[in-house]
């Protein structure tokens, strides 16, 4: 196996890999995998707990709507949704938009649309009982919604949460299509530098992204055992 | 964006029609392939995860969840750029004569969505009550024939609806198999923006392919919901 493999190439290029040229340059790598991720993280929770409660408003002329454009981009490839937000962004906004802002859009939108469904389904998980008795006692239907209802959906929702968020960091490797230096990109840049390596720089890669991924695998496992067991009290 | 002007017919005939029109031939033919092999794959490990001999246990597991947890795209690289180094010589002779992006494509494809399918499978076959497999094995039936004839195809009933959401993930991530160069949809679709710089037209034509395809297969699932699954609610 020596004979064949050689590894050098990554110890080599190893700060490159993590961090890029960070800090003389941009970051790179590892870390901007693992920044995209968080962000459009961050930025789609927000996004798929607003659709989600739009998704379940009563009034059909919002929910009507708001459910076809979740479908819709539940229907798209990601890849689709990258490319749209490459060409709307800078139209609509009348400047260039850097790349790294256009993958996070383009992640945030298509990540929200799933994440609606988990909010959706975290909020019709809790038994119709709850919101009668709150409603009962007087609060509005917002109300019901923020002290009731959406604590205890949302706390249901986070092994699924966390589950999605695995699907982010694997989902930023397509950042790679417009040109965002992250961990495939930059291994397809080593890879073109050196040539003679494929085989070992995308064994490495593919091991670190199932490292990072694995490690929130578990957690969403174990929180998932550990809320179900706090609910069988 | 004022200055531009719609031009449909771009893609409504013609050469980039025929483009886009090949390109999902190529996705549809992507995803029939992957989705066939991928059913394959995934039978076969899911009975290997349920096997109760550990080292094929645990050798399923791993394969489900290094595959699970790795992204696709990483995976469509190593099986095109670096998979020379591992595969026997016969092996990769006979994939370099052949079209060896779309058989990359495939390949990545097939184990990528087997790992998925196995999981499916096997909550498939976990929802089979365990009396069913020790009547089986009390008729005389062995471990493996009793998954073959009673536990397997009631599994398989009840796994339809995920995994035509599988088929439907396959087709939707064949997408990917652009950045190697195999002409599906995306691809033509960049394409055709590339020659007309009539990028708003072509992903368009696109999306409306990618939808129709998702809609009218999301609406086969409900309908085998509907009538195999819970026929009583149809009336």
């Amino acid at each position: 196996m020596d004979a064949i493999f050689n590894f050098q190439v990554i110890t080599d290029n190893f700060t490159y890999f993590m961090i890029g040229r960070f800090p003389h340059g941009p970051l790179g790598g590892l870390g901007l995998t693992i920044y995209l991720a968080v962000v459009s993280c961050i930025l789609s929770f927000f996004g798929g707990l607003v659709l989600g409660l739009l998704s379940l408003v009563r009034n059909p002329f919002i929910s009507y709507p708001v459910n076809l454009f979740i479908n819709a981009v539940r229907g798209l490839p990601l890849l689709m949704v990258i490319f749209w937000m490459y060409f709307l962004l800078p139209a609509l906004m009348g400047r260039t938009v850097p790349e790294s802002q256009t993958v996070i859009m383009g992640l945030t939108l298509f990540t929200s649309a799933y994440m609606s469904q988990i909010v959706r389904a975290g909020i019709e998980g809790i038994p119709p009982g709850q919101t009668e008795a709150a409603i009962s006692t007087g609060l509005k239907h917002w109300q019901v919604m923020l002290y009731i209802v959406l604590p205890q959906g949302l706390r249901n929702m986070i092994p699924s949460f966390v589950n999605q968020f695995v699907s982010l960091i694997k989902d930023t490797s397509l950042a790679f299509i417009v040109g965002v230096s992250e961990l495939t990109h930059v291994a397809t840049q080593v890879n073109n530098r050196t040539m003679a390596y494929p085989t070992e720089i995308f064994i490495f890669i593919a091991v670190l992204y199932f490292f990072l991924c694995y490690a929130f695998t578990s957690l969403s496992r174990w929180l998932e055992q550990r809320l179900a067991w706090r609910k069988a009290i | 964006m004022l200055t531009y002007q719609f031009d449909w017919s771009v893609v409504t005939s013609g050469k980039y029609f025929e483009w886009l029109v090949s390109g999902f031939m190529v996705t549809l033919k992507l995803s029939v392939v992957g989705i066939i092999l991928a059913f394959i794959v995934g039978l076969l490990i899911a009975v290997m995860r349920m096997s109760h001999f550990r080292p094929v246990r645990w050798f399923a597991l791993a394969y489900l969840e290094f595959f699970r947890n790795t992204p696709l795209l990483v995976q469509i690289f190593f099986w095109y750029f670096g998979s020379y180094k591992i595969l026997p010589q016969a092996v990769n002779d006979w994939l370099n004569s052949t079209n060896f992006e779309f058989a990359a494509a495939v390949i990545a494809l097939t184990i990528y969505t087997s790992a998925f399918i196995a999981e499916d499978i096997r909550s498939g076959v976990l929802s089979i009550p365990k009396e069913q497999m020790e009547a089986a094995r009390s008729a005389g039936f062995s471990y493996l024939r009793s998954m073959q004839y009673i536990i397997l195809p009631q599994a398989v009933r009840i796994t339809v609806p995920p995994l035509v959401n599988q088929f439907l993930n396959l087709a939707k991530n064949s997408s990917l198999a652009m950045t190697i160069g195999v002409m599906e949809l995306t691809y033509q679709a960049r394409q055709v923006e590339s020659y007309t710089f009539k990028g708003f037209e072509a992903f368009t034509a696109a999306t409306i392919v990618y939808l129709v395809l998702s809609t009218s297969i999301t609406a086969l699932v409900h309908l085998y919901d509907k009538r195999v699954l819970n026929p009583s609610r149809a009336v």
